[in-house]
């Protein structure tokens, strides 16, 4: 139980990697490059996790009461934001990429450059 | 508490096999779209409301209508 | 790298990544334990000194400023990209009259009754970063997906004529540029760049927190842009532009 969290991250990681190894479909592939991205926000939170901790919102609760760590939060939503952007620019690379070879099967993709 | 962030926690690996088992573009755009929501409820409870908020805005409306939009473009599964 | 090199390579690594994956997350603290030491400097920060309640939104605006400038220069310079790459190539045309779908009026009603609600929504979450659960980015992306429910309720020309493209990106280019000048004003007051040099209020106030609802504020316009931008970018390609002899694809 104590590292189930981290596991199921590295599971994601892998299966977004086994995605992007077998796929064939470029906009599948970036897909599966977002499950491979939410596995560093799974990671990030759950280590920032305190048991019996509260949200570290101030609105309603006394200063002073346990929260989790913000600082992991903070970074997890840098992370979402720039993972976005990054898979805008990716498909706007395959609109390309199909305007100009017709396909988005990478494998024969390559077999253009041949 | 700790069962329910057990459940998320299985929820959201197996939502991920499912996008990555999925082959076909259009589909994938709906399965990554329960992704994204799947993620939000486990950040919802290990307590981070602000980054459940933003995974349910980007996440679940702007990168799935991004790959519908891609692939109305490229012609879907080829 | 042939495909078939990947799937081996793939097979090969992905067992020893596994161990060492294993191990290492075994040498992590575990699940749940207490030990956050700067998460407990940045809430004490966040509260006592200045005054903000909501303490993700005090890291990111305030005590790590500089980081969520390089990511709002990140969101910038993607929309730069994205609008270069699905620039209209010259064998592209405009189509005369984009095929417009029925829309239902009762989905039209939906979309022109849900616009205002939204727009509300996205400036009250931007506006209250510091205090609840939100923040720029959360409340900007609100407000950009609000703005498309007039592409859901009317017709795509519609929303183009009403705001074109140059006003989207000059507001964020100024919304950018506020974020910078708001950290060489910290300069320029004595204290570092990016540094909270305006009044802090009491916790829980709206005005609270210093510089974290300026930038705030600021980020919220940048990141709605950006995403506006971004969609129709996309949107055009998809719905407006055809090749000079391309078939519609069934």
């Amino acid at each position: 139980m104590s590292v189930l969290p981290y596991l199921v991250a590295g599971w994601l990681f892998l299966l977004g990697c086994y995605g992007m190894v077998t796929s064939r479909n470029l906009v599948h592939t970036v897909a599966c490059l977002t499950v491979t991205q939410s596995a560093t926000y799974v990671l990030l939170l759950t280590v920032g996790f305190r048991a019996g901790a509260s949200a570290p919102v101030f609105g309603d609760v006394p200063v002073g009461t346990r929260v989790v760590d913000p600082v992991v939060q903070a970074l997890t939503l840098t992370d979402i934001v720039v993972s976005a952007t990054v898979t805008a620019v990716l498909l706007a690379l395959t609109i390309q990429i199909h305007k100009r070879h017709g396909t988005v099967n990478p494998d024969e993709l390559r077999a253009l450059r041949n | 508490m700790m069962l329910v962030i057990v459940l998320a926690l299985g929820l959201v690996a197996l939502t991920g096999a499912v996008v990555v088992l999925t082959r076909d573009p259009a589909q994938q755009a709906v399965t990554l779209s329960v992704f994204g929501l799947t993620l939000t409820i486990l950040f919802v409870t290990v307590q981070a409301p602000d980054v459940a908020l933003s995974q349910l805005a980007i996440g679940t409306a702007v990168v799935p209508l991004m790959i519908m939009l891609t692939i109305r473009k490229v012609g879907g599964r080829r | 790298m042939s495909r078939r090199a990947r799937v081996v390579l793939f097979a090969l690594v992905a067992p020893v990544f596994s161990v060492l994956f294993v191990l290492a997350a075994r040498g992590l603290p575990s699940f749940g334990s207490d030990f956050h030491p700067y998460g407990d400097r940045a809430v004490t920060v966040a509260t006592v000194q200045r005054a903000s309640a909501n303490v993700v939104s005090s890291v990111n605006f305030d005590q790590r400023a500089v980081d969520t400038l390089g990511e709002e220069f990140i969101l910038f310079g993607s929309v730069i990209g994205t609008v270069v790459l699905l620039r209209p190539s010259p064998e592209e045309r405009e189509i005369g009259h984009p095929e417009e779908g029925r829309v239902l009026p009762t989905t039209r009603l939906a979309g022109y009754l849900l616009l205002p609600v939204s727009v509300l929504v996205g400036c009250y979450v931007i506006a209250h970063g510091q205090l609840s659960p939100g923040g720029g980015f959360q409340g900007g992306v609100v407000l950009a997906t609000g703005w498309h429910l007039l592409y859901v309720a009317g017709r795509y020309a519609a929303l183009r004529r009403a705001v074109p493209q140059t006003v989207l990106e000059v507001i964020e280019s100024l919304a950018v540029a506020a974020f910078v000048a708001l950290g060489v004003a910290g300069l320029g007051l004595g204290g570092g760049f990016l540094a909270n040099m305006l009044p802090t209020g009491s916790l829980g106030a709206l005005l609270s927190g210093g510089t974290v609802p300026v930038i705030n504020a600021a980020i919220g316009v940048a990141v709605a842009a950006a995403v506006v931008l971004l969609l129709a970018a996309f949107l055009e390609q998809t719905i407006i532009l055809r090749r000079a002899d391309h078939q519609d694809p069934p």
